[in-house]
């Protein structure tokens, strides 16, 4: 229903859009004005070393894309009214699997890594179409769902490493999916940005962006409106658990080891923010998966924004907090009606004294 | 410590029913002490390589130690219940000695008050509980973590007592846990009292994780650069190992353009320092079996021992690596 009133109306929807990405987009300029005042405009512009772009923006990017790979799929499955509290675990699993794998083989083979990703995005997809599974088939709440894998999964990650943590020489080309550059971009960049092309497009120029919101935003309206609704959240939560899987294995292959109890740890809450942060609401229908990456880059940006101005490491969490919430605060109409208030109220008196009314576009900004 | 919680309540349930099984099978027996003692021990869990290495310690202490006629071994899976219940049921199995690995610090006064009216004395291993409780049990064998940090301190006063003034990076461990905070006490302590002049650069949390450890190192990198500092003091292997890449990745040779010191000493923490890749490693022992048994044999004796009973533990520097590489058990 949405859907067929934001195809019509093409150009309020583009301004719509703008305005939701608007305040996150200003969160982010003013934590990236901090860190250039801060450390110099060397923050933002990347030099090239070891034929691979370096400097402390990519490096806030390369580190966040397996956050971004996570918070795009979760993306989708909020806009399905879903939650998936199971990607942390499901990180673990694909990089214990990938790295359990490598560990007994031949690691300089291509034709093992390949595997060894091919067979840990496997078993993740898996995973999350087993999720899915649950939320459409059997009907269960998709925070309950997830949350037996959220807890289990560590503990199958631990059983495939066997309580250790399983290595992989830092010649093997696996770690290449994690260090290693094309055309001087870091790996986990092109990566990431393929992931999320290959989304947009999907959801953006055929049905599915469309049936998805339909979903989210009223499953049995479309389910009477003849919308596959089960196939389609088996299909969100599948590709939620490859992304997982991947991000897992990106992780793994910076390391070059597989960490079952803390890699990934508290993922899926970074994801969430991210999420919520890019302007999705987690009552479903509407996503974006653009607002999204603004939040991923914004969470990256925050975390390395705190150590260069000196702050402790207590306030990690608090910083975020804080600025999690600003950003709420500036995305919440009532909140901004109520901080605009004092302006507008005294407008509003003023303007039937006046029966000539003030130029329109003094009263533009507030609106 | 949630989601470990959690893991524990899934995996758990398991265990618990062996657990009461257990119990239920050796009630009649007894603790008859002409077989040697039998020990109850209730460990935190498998939840990483130190922990496991420590409980293959014990276990294996136990079982070539004559005068333990049996170990019983419980693994609560991080959880204080499973603990709780370990402990009642070495109570009404009549054990000699309990020796538990507390997974947090509070709520152990009722357990322990009921240990200490069926007259069994209790050991803590590794970690410590809350002061109020101190009465409750007997001694407490673990690590000296400030100890650790002082060792850290020393060498780097020797290392660089020729330098004018020592840029240091650190790498603290899990914000307000016991081995970062008393790591980083122990290390400045040697440092200010030795007079040596230094400078601490930046410091931040690694969360005891490579992935914390090279995320901050890179961060500190493109901040400070590495030009001007002299060493980076890691709270435990695994930031450091991840600090390592974050070097070697923006260029510079670790061990050499940076000198590196490692707390812990895993396996893989002397590997990098076979390869030159660290300087120092002050060792943070899980092999204390031995040293348990012999606590265990004497307390069961009524012997005074201290309050606190530090776990041997040394420090390898360059040199000695590859040497005691064979050595390491986790």
């Amino acid at each position: 229903m949405s859907a067929s009133t934001s195809l019509k109306t093409g150009r309020g929807r583009a301004g719509a859009y703008f305005k939701r990405l608007m305040w996150p987009l200003i969160v982010l300029a003013a934590l990236l004005i901090v860190n250039v005042a801060v450390t110099g405009f060397d923050f933002l512009i990347p030099d090239v070393h070891d034929d691979r772009l370096s400097g402390a923006f990519v490096n806030i990017l390369r580190r966040a894309a397996p956050l971004l790979l996570i918070a795009l799929g979760m993306t989708l499955v909020i806009a399905t009214k879903g939650i998936d509290l199971s990607v942390g675990a499901v990180y673990a699993i694909g990089a214990a699997i990938a790295c359990q794998y490598l560990m007994s083989r031949d690691q300089s083979s291509i034709g093992a890594v390949v595997f060894a990703v091919a067979l840990a995005l496997a078993i993740a997809a898996v995973i999350g179409a087993w999720n899915g599974t649950m939320v459409a088939y059997f009907g269960v709440q998709p925070i309950v769902a997830t949350l037996i894998l959220m807890i289990a999964g560590r503990g199958i990650a631990q059983l495939i490493t066997g309580g250790h943590i399983p290595t992989v020489g830092d010649t093997s080309p696996f770690v290449e999916l994690g260090r290693g550059a094309i055309g001087t971009v870091p790996v986990p960049i092109w990566i990431a940005a393929a992931v999320f092309a290959a989304l947009v497009l999907l959801t953006r120029t055929t049905a599915l962006g469309m049936l998805l919101e339909s979903v989210g935003g009223n499953p049995e309206a479309s389910r009477l409106a003849g919308v596959r609704s089960k196939g389609i959240t088996i299909l969100v939560y599948l590709i939620t658990g490859a992304c997982a899987g991947l991000a897992g294995i990106l992780g793994a292959a910076n390391l070059g080891s597989a960490d079952a109890n803390n890699g990934g740890l508290w993922i899926e809450l970074d994801a969430i923010l991210a999420v919520v942060i890019g302007g999705t609401a987690l009552i479903g229908g509407r996503f974006f998966l653009v607002g999204t990456t603004i939040g991923v880059v914004i969470i990256g940006t925050l975390e390395v924004t705190i150590i260069n101005v000196g702050l402790s490491s207590q306030w990690q969490f608090t910083a975020k907090a804080i600025v999690v919430f600003i950003v709420a605060m500036l995305q919440s109409p009532e909140f901004r009606a109520w901080v605009l208030r004092p302006f507008r109220s005294r407008r509003a008196r003023r303007s039937p004294a006046e029966p000539t009314p003030e130029p329109a576009p003094e009263k533009a900004p507030v609106t | 410590m949630l989601k470990k919680t959690l893991a524990g309540i899934a995996a758990g349930a398991l265990l618990l029913g062996m657990a009461a099984c257990g119990g239920s099978d050796d009630d009649g027996g007894g603790g008859g002490s002409d077989d040697g003692l039998i020990v109850g021990f209730a460990q935190v869990g498998a939840e990483s390589a130190w922990r496991v290495a420590n409980s293959e310690s014990v276990k294996a202490s136990a079982e070539a130690d004559e005068r333990i006629g049996e170990l019983k071994f419980v693994d609560a899976q991080q959880e204080q219940e499973k603990q709780i219940e370990a402990i009642r049921n070495f109570i009404t199995q009549k054990v000699d000695v309990i020796v538990l690995a507390p997974v947090v610090e509070t709520g152990w006064t009722d357990v322990l008050t009921e240990a200490e009216n069926a007259g069994i004395p209790v050991i803590l291993a590794d970690r410590g509980i809350e002061e109020a409780d101190e009465d409750l049990y007997v001694t407490r064998i673990g690590s000296d973590f400030i100890e650790e940090g002082r060792k850290a301190g020393t060498w780097t006063t020797e290392e660089f007592a020729d330098n004018d003034t020592t840029r240091i990076l650190q790498l603290e461990g899990t914000v307000g846990s016991a081995p970062a905070n008393d790591r980083k006490t122990g290390f400045f302590e040697v440092l200010d009292s030795e007079g040596f002049s230094y400078e601490l650069v930046d410091s931040q949390s690694g969360d005891f994780t490579a992935e914390g450890g090279k995320a901050v190192m890179e961060t500190f990198i493109s901040t400070h650069g590495l030009e001007d500092i002299d060493l980076l003091y890691a709270h435990n292997d695994e930031m450091g190992l991840g600090a390592i890449q974050a070097i070697e990745e923006a260029g510079y040779t670790p061990g050499v353009d940076i000198e590196i010191i490692i707390v812990d000493g895993s396996k893989a923490g002397f590997e990098a320092g076979a390869e030159g890749k660290v300087n120092y490693i002050v060792e943070c022992n899980p092999v204390f079996g031995d040293q348990l048994m012999d606590l265990v044999v004497q307390v069961a004796n009524g012997d005074e021992v201290e309050k606190f009973t530090a776990v041997e533990e040394s420090a390898y520097g360059e040199g000695e690596f590859e040497a005691e590489l064979p050595n390491r058990k986790f």
